[in-house]
């Protein structure tokens, strides 16, 4: 007897001190019209990889942001407000992002989340964050569900749909491989699937063989044997950097030395190159990927004489340097300004409603070589790319600005003229 | 614990111990043995009545995210208290429980999304699938020992969720098998919060196993689990069937991981295989060990460390502003030092430690006559 309600005097003092736990780690109110907002600062989160097998590259576009953001703060914030944003690390696991961004809305009491990284982890937040009416701004994926602006009237992509560039790629191929045999090697989620429907609406039976893989399963031998055996020629990869460091790695091996073709998210050279270096123990370079035909959306990272470029490295050399300046970093800085813009042109009177309201308008200007198809009901963002290829282990953007739509319209050329940054990087309406 | 040792084996022949797990035995032998239970099962009926109060309070007082916490720490206690039955009781070790949980996860997934099933049903049938699972994986184990079963349940866990990534159009892949909220009944009022809904899912899951398990313990099942972690030739003497006993202490504990991996898509609304990787396993191996082996309090603090070890670590790891990759690996460091730790410290776990100072406590109060002498901290 003495035993068993000594254990429960146990068990109810562990529920005590459970309470006590939970109700100790309360969160703190805001005083405004919208959560997250106060009259000085706004509250911005978003779930990253900084762990897992995303994380090689893609870790390094959340900082790049924040040192954006703590640059704009410097020169007084937007509409009088300083942007702070918290990341949280999801390892690219579903399960985790599902996690992460309850704690960013419910604990963190986030006004928007900007720049949600992944489309496997990304898709499972995308119900709950429309369902709590949280601005999901400018998701780091071109996964064509981001597309609808009537089922989900609060998330908005910001990179091109991956159907879009899978069609300006397949055009190209059509033209300047004609009649060759294509492979496909693709992440088997919306992502991989996303870019393979845009390739087969342009190339159809040219494509002889498409294998996808998982992100988990680092063994991708039975795919490229299976593309290398049907014969293919020109060889395309809707894949992750550290996938696409894998197929290269596989293929030399296997002595397969097709044309090799990739989606603008897998070919950054930095991200790449460092991983072949790591796979292979220092003996593989960015030379497996010299001669890579690719897309481009954003200026290289290394053409210093575009204005975009110069100040996002000196905000990098002032707030990341510990980064390398590379794509991620471009990336994280130029979907920052965007974020930035869609505040500024939101108003002073910042509700959630009227960020949304601003983004549905458009109008955005920024580093991009084509322009953004915001509207109520087209949440994509950037209509298109131009081609471009690897050349001495750099992005070199060799083709003309082309926008197209996710389903069958034509790739016509883009008519937009380049922007260039104001003065000292603020923000333009 | 300490005492369990010295209790007698347990008499009843083996056929009497494949009865039912869970409710209390009929049908016994003695006068004693049939005023046993039925006190067992009430007093942990109004135990269980007690604490659904105290959870009830608690979700009414708490914010949406920290009821979110405590579905959390539900579910995890409805997985660790099955486990801490099969290791601690039983002396079977299991590196594959997240590999159970997903094995109800993806039943729950399945049954509610695409057939359909009420939730309630759903959960029960899930519990009831990962049993059956158990009865396989549990009549391979009980031909195994240390090591081998480690070995063996590890490849479980390894190889089970592989299962999404081979059958892409069945469980979803890596991507996994979303399924919608569940929806508070409309008698709880139009602006009933989402959360705390989830939390009484997931505490009335904890509570039933709590019913079930702690009833479990005081019969002739529980005994003959601790007779066989014992010593299994003297059980074997005293007409237990060993591998059966085994077999059921596996039953039971897969079924309060399938009920955990329910509880965890009401929770996540979503079962994929990225959430029941290795390390979940391993989690639940630590939460036990943490908590303290054996003793369905252990699992309460076992669930409690399994929340908040990890977010603590991640907020000093945030606080010291260090280099993205050490801060992002940091807390699995410190999650590994708190664990090397209270195995040194307290080798008996949380729950062991507490019942250290709670008796040394009790015996200075019993030396000073002026105090009450009443029992319980």
């Amino acid at each position: 007897m003495k035993k068993r309600s000594r254990a429960a005097a146990g068990v109810a003092g562990c529920l005590v001190a459970a309470a006590l736990v939970a109700s100790g780690c309360g969160s703190s109110g805001s005083s405004s019209s919208a959560p997250g907002v106060t009259k000085t600062t706004v509250l911005v989160g978003s779930h990253q990889p900084l762990t897992g097998p995303a994380a090689p590259g893609y870790s390094e576009i959340a900082p790049a942001a924040k040192a954006f953001f703590q640059y704009l703060n410097a020169q007084g914030g937007v509409n009088g407000r300083k942007i702070n944003l918290i990341y949280k690390d999801d390892a690219y696991n579903p399960t985790k992002t599902v996690t992460v961004v309850k704690q960013l809305v419910l604990q963190n009491k986030v006004f928007a989340i900007w720049g949600g990284l992944g489309t496997p982890t990304h898709t499972k937040v995308v119900d709950y964050l429309n369902s709590s009416k949280v601005p999901d701004l400018f998701v780091s994926s071109g996964c064509p569900c981001w597309d609808d602006g009537t089922k989900h009237p609060y998330t908005f992509g910001w990179q091109p749909n991956y159907t879009i560039e899978g069609k300006i790629l397949g055009q190209y191929i059509k033209q300047k491989f004609p009649g060759k045999k294509v492979g496909v090697f693709y992440q088997d989620d919306d992502f991989g699937q996303g870019g393979l429907a845009g390739l087969k609406q342009q190339l159809g039976p040219q494509i002889v063989s498409a294998q996808p893989y998982q992100p988990t399963v680092t063994n991708v031998a039975p795919q490229i044997t299976a593309i290398q055996k049907s014969g293919a020629q020109v060889l395309v990869d809707f894949s992750i950097p550290a996938f696409t460091a894998l197929e290269r790695l596989t293929s030399f091996k296997l002595g397969y030395k097709p044309q090799l073709v990739v989606s603008n998210v897998g070919i950054d050279p930095t991200t790449v190159g460092g991983l072949l270096k790591a796979f292979s123990k220092g003996k593989a370079n960015t030379a497996l990927i010299e001669g890579a035909i690719t897309d481009a959306y954003l200026p290289s990272p290394t053409d210093s004489s575009n204005g975009w470029i110069q100040l996002f490295k000196k905000i990098h050399d002032q707030y990341d340097a510990k980064a390398p300046f590379d794509g991620n970093v471009e990336y994280g800085m130029a979907s920052a300004y965007t974020f930035a813009q869609a505040l500024k042109n939101a108003g002073k009177n910042l509700t959630r409603q009227d960020l949304v309201d601003a983004v549905n308008k458009g109008g955005f200007t920024g580093p991009g070589l084509v322009p953004f198809r915001y509207s109520k009901t087209v949440h994509g963002g950037y209509g298109g790319g131009a081609i471009a290829v690897i050349k001495n282990g750099q992005i070199v953007v060799t083709g003309k600005p082309m926008v197209t739509d996710p389903s069958t319209g034509p790739i016509t050329a883009s008519t937009m003229k380049p922007a260039q940054p104001g003065d000292n990087g603020i923000v333009k309406p | 614990m300490s005492s369990i040792g010295t209790e007698t084996p347990a008499q009843p022949a083996a056929t009497e111990i494949s009865g039912a797990p869970g409710a209390a035995p009929g049908g016994s032998t003695g006068r004693r043995m049939l005023r046993l239970p039925q006190q067992t099962l009430a007093r942990n009926l109004l135990l269980a009545l007690a604490f659904g109060v105290i959870l009830y309070l608690l979700s009414e007082s708490l914010s949406s995210f920290n009821n979110l916490r405590l579905a959390t720490i539900a579910y995890y206690f409805t997985a660790l208290a099955g486990l801490t039955v099969l290791t601690g009781l039983n002396g079977q070790i299991s590196l594959g429980h997240g590999a159970l949980m997903a094995v109800g996860a993806y039943a729950t997934a399945i049954l509610v999304g695409r057939t359909g099933f009420p939730l309630g049903a759903a959960l029960a049938a899930a519990a009831a699938i990962t049993a059956v699972v158990g009865v396989v994986v549990g009549a391979a184990a009980s031909r195994l020992r240390g090591p081998y079963l480690a070995g063996a349940t590890l490849a479980f866990a390894i190889g089970l969720p592989g299962l999404a990534d081979k059958y892409p159009s069945a469980f979803g892949g890596e991507n996994g098998l979303t399924v919608a909220p569940p929806t508070p009944p409309s008698a709880l009022g139009a602006t009933f919060p989402l959360e705390r809904w989830e939390a009484w899912i997931a505490c009335l899951c904890a509570l039933i196993v709590f019913v079930l398990l702690s009833n479990l313990l005081r019969s002739r099942v529980g005994r003959a689990f601790r007779a066989v972690r014992d010593d299994e030739v003297a059980a074997q003497l005293a007409g237990l069937n060993v591998a059966r006993v085994q077999v059921l202490a596996f039953v039971v504990s897969a079924a309060c991981a399938g009920l955990a991996g329910g509880a965890l898509v009401v929770v996540t609304q979503l079962a994929a295989p990225g959430a029941f990787d290795l390390s979940l396993s391993l989690a639940l191996l630590t939460g036990i060990v943490l908590g303290g082996l054996g003793s369905l309090a252990g699992a309460v603090w076992g669930a409690l460390a399994l929340v908040y070890l990890p977010q603590w670590s991640d907020d000093i790891a945030h606080s010291l502003s260090l280099s993205n990759n050490v801060q992002s690996n940091l807390p699995l460091a410190l999650y590994g030092i708190v664990l090397m730790v209270v195995i040194v410290a307290a080798p008996r776990g949380i729950q062991g430690a507490l019942h250290g100072l709670f008796g040394v406590a009790r015996t200075r109060l019993r030396k000073n006559p002026s105090t009450p002498t009443e029992e319980g901290a």
